[in-house]
């Protein structure tokens, strides 16, 4: 029980002695990997609060990546093309600003969380998964057949955009941008756990009558957790396409949806710490494995069935224990 | 002014009638007993009372409110904090998470639920299903009061445990009630405690209330008939 605060400092600070490495020894493309490993652990963490503490399995955070992806493309390809994206009855400029285009995936993906969940939510089980799932393939196909922008062949953007006081095409700098913003939203997931709020959460999983009974709606608690997870995932999908520079519909297929989920499992179900690990060992594998065969994801399946059969506690479990932190 | 009124509920389980007309009429700051042998529909009348299951017919007011058709966790809400059979806590939330899960402002508080069960101040950062049976007990009181309710429903507390823990909690309702004057509902089989701390008491058999009045009153003949003892 006491192992868990250790393993997750040590999962926690590799992340940035693997990037500050790869400074002093110049290998960008590490850099690049911590930083790809940073943000789809902060994808993994958004889901983390539905799947882990909700108890609900979504297979449709792809949705919220993507639309935070295209949040950042439109916005950055109409500045750079310096045509307004709408110019009645309001006039709306494109954005170059980071925290602007942040605002704005957090604001559209908590509309869409809102939305999707408002509905799915009323179901549950495998009814639950369909529903998501179905959510996400729309706005898949939606994002391939509509023109405007870039329709199936996507959308890139020429320069990475900005942040005041930053220079991010230096990957070291956008690295630890992206490396505060998983600590923020590890904090806030961290905080939220132990809040009467996450504790109710908790306790709807397990028994929703019961939850009632003493006074409290498993609906809205679901919902506000399916919006607050939505909200970290698209902030997450803003912060791909953004190293990128490119984003297209693959983003928001359920291929994403599923690879978010097996972050998840790989790290731990339900821990602070899981999808950090998730990612990084997803990555770590990616890199390995890719050399030897390009079916490396048999390898991974069969991790994953490993996982699954006989360490259900993912990686963090394994490492720290199956007994999960009250801290 | 009656707190908790049911007048003539019925209720279904599926296809099979359970409640064929239940009457009770609580009164604020009174403790009331609801008794009956197994299977008379106690249980049920207390889970229809939360809306799971609905009542077909009939009506159930409280506070004033009728709460026939009120989503469970409203009625929890308007007050009635429910201890219920089989102590029921989250399993692997702590004491201590327990308590804050569901807890609503009000004198009772963490603090104060720890001056009634001193035990639970000891084990506040134990996970409660490792907690022994009587704990769990006072734990799922405990939590029905961090609500804050103005009527505790107490369905069979102190069922399949050991004397010493039995007398424990018997000591504590005895406190709701002596000093906090908390209105109870308590369902029991053991009358000579119950008859210590209830007011009045309402029988049930066969899913109606066959009697009601001074729990004082109940004789040996309405033992025999209706209670079994």
């Amino acid at each position: 029980m006491k192992r868990e605060p250790l393993v997750n400092a040590a999962l926690f600070l590799s992340l940035p002695a693997v990037a500050l490495w790869a400074v002093s020894t110049d290998e960008p493309f590490t850099i690049t990997l911590a930083t790809r490993t940073a943000i789809l652990a902060l994808a993994g963490v958004g889901l983390n609060i539905a799947l882990g503490q909700g108890g609900l399995v979504s297979l449709g955070h792809a949705a919220f990546f993507g639309l935070g992806g295209y949040a950042m493309g439109v916005l950055a390809s109409h500045a750079q093309t310096q045509t307004p994206i709408l110019e009645w009855p309001v006039l709306i400029e494109g954005a170059t600003s980071m925290p602007l285009i942040w605002l704005v995936a957090m604001a559209v993906s908590a509309l869409a969380a809102l939305g999707i969940g408002a509905l799915s939510l009323r179901t549950s089980g495998v009814y639950f998964i369909m529903i998501t799932l179905a959510f996400g393939q729309m706005l898949y196909y939606f994002a391939i057949s509509w023109p405007a922008y870039g329709g199936e062949d996507g959308l890139s953007i020429h320069l990475r955009n900005s942040f005041p006081g930053l220079n991010t095409l230096d990957p070291i700098q956008f690295f630890g941008l992206c490396f505060v913003l998983l600590c923020a939203a590890l904090l806030l997931s961290a905080r939220l756990k132990r809040s009467p709020f996450g504790l109710a959460l908790n306790a709807a999983r397990q028994n929703p009558l019961r939850v009632r009974a003493v006074g409290v709606r498993p609906f809205s608690l679901r919902l506000t957790a399916f919006v607050i997870s939505g909200v970290i995932t698209g902030l997450a999908g803003a912060l791909f396409a953004d190293l990128n520079r490119f984003v297209s519909p693959s983003m928001l297929s359920w291929h994403t949806s599923g690879e978010i989920i097996v972050f998840v499992l790989l790290g731990g179900v339900g821990r602070l710490f899981g999808p950090v690990a998730g990612a990084g060992l997803y990555i770590l594998l990616e890199q390995l494995l890719d050399g030897v065969s390009d079916y490396w994801q048999v390898f991974l399946g069969a991790l994953l069935l490993t996982v699954v059969l006989i360490a259900r506690g993912g990686l963090i479990g394994a490492l720290a224990g199956s007994e999960v932190a009250h801290d | 002014m009656s707190l908790l009124r049911l007048s003539g509920v019925t209720a279904f389980y599926g296809a099979s009638q359970a409640l064929f007309g239940v009457d009770l009429d609580l009164r604020e700051g009174e403790a009331a007993a609801l008794l009956g042998r197994n299977g008379m529909g106690k249980t049920t009348t207390i889970h229809t009372i939360f809306g799971a299951p609905r009542a077909r017919s009939g009506e159930i007011e409280f506070d004033g409110r009728d709460i026939t058709s009120t989503p469970t966790h409203l009625i929890a809400r308007l007050g009635i904090g429910l201890t219920p059979e089989g102590r029921r806590c989250f399993p692997n939330l702590t004491v201590e998470e327990n308590l804050r899960a569901a807890a609503r402002p009000g004198p009772w508080t963490m603090a104060s639920v720890c001056d009634l069960f001193p035990r639970l101040a000891e084990r506040a950062g134990q996970a409660a299903a490792t907690l022994s049976g009587g704990e769990q007990q006072m734990l799922a009181i405990a939590r029905a009061l961090t609500t804050n309710p103005k009527l505790l429903v107490l369905d069979e507390a102190t069922e399949g445990l050991a004397p010493l823990m039995r007398k424990e909690i018997w000591a504590s309702v005895r406190r709701l009630k002596a000093e906090a004057g908390l209105s109870m509902l308590i369902v029991d089989k053991s009358l000579r405690e119950l008859a210590e701390i209830a007011d009045r008491a309402f029988i049930l058999q066969r899913g109606q209330t066959v009697w009601t009045g001074d729990i004082a009153a109940i004789d040996d003949d309405l033992k025999a008939s209706l209670l079994g003892v």
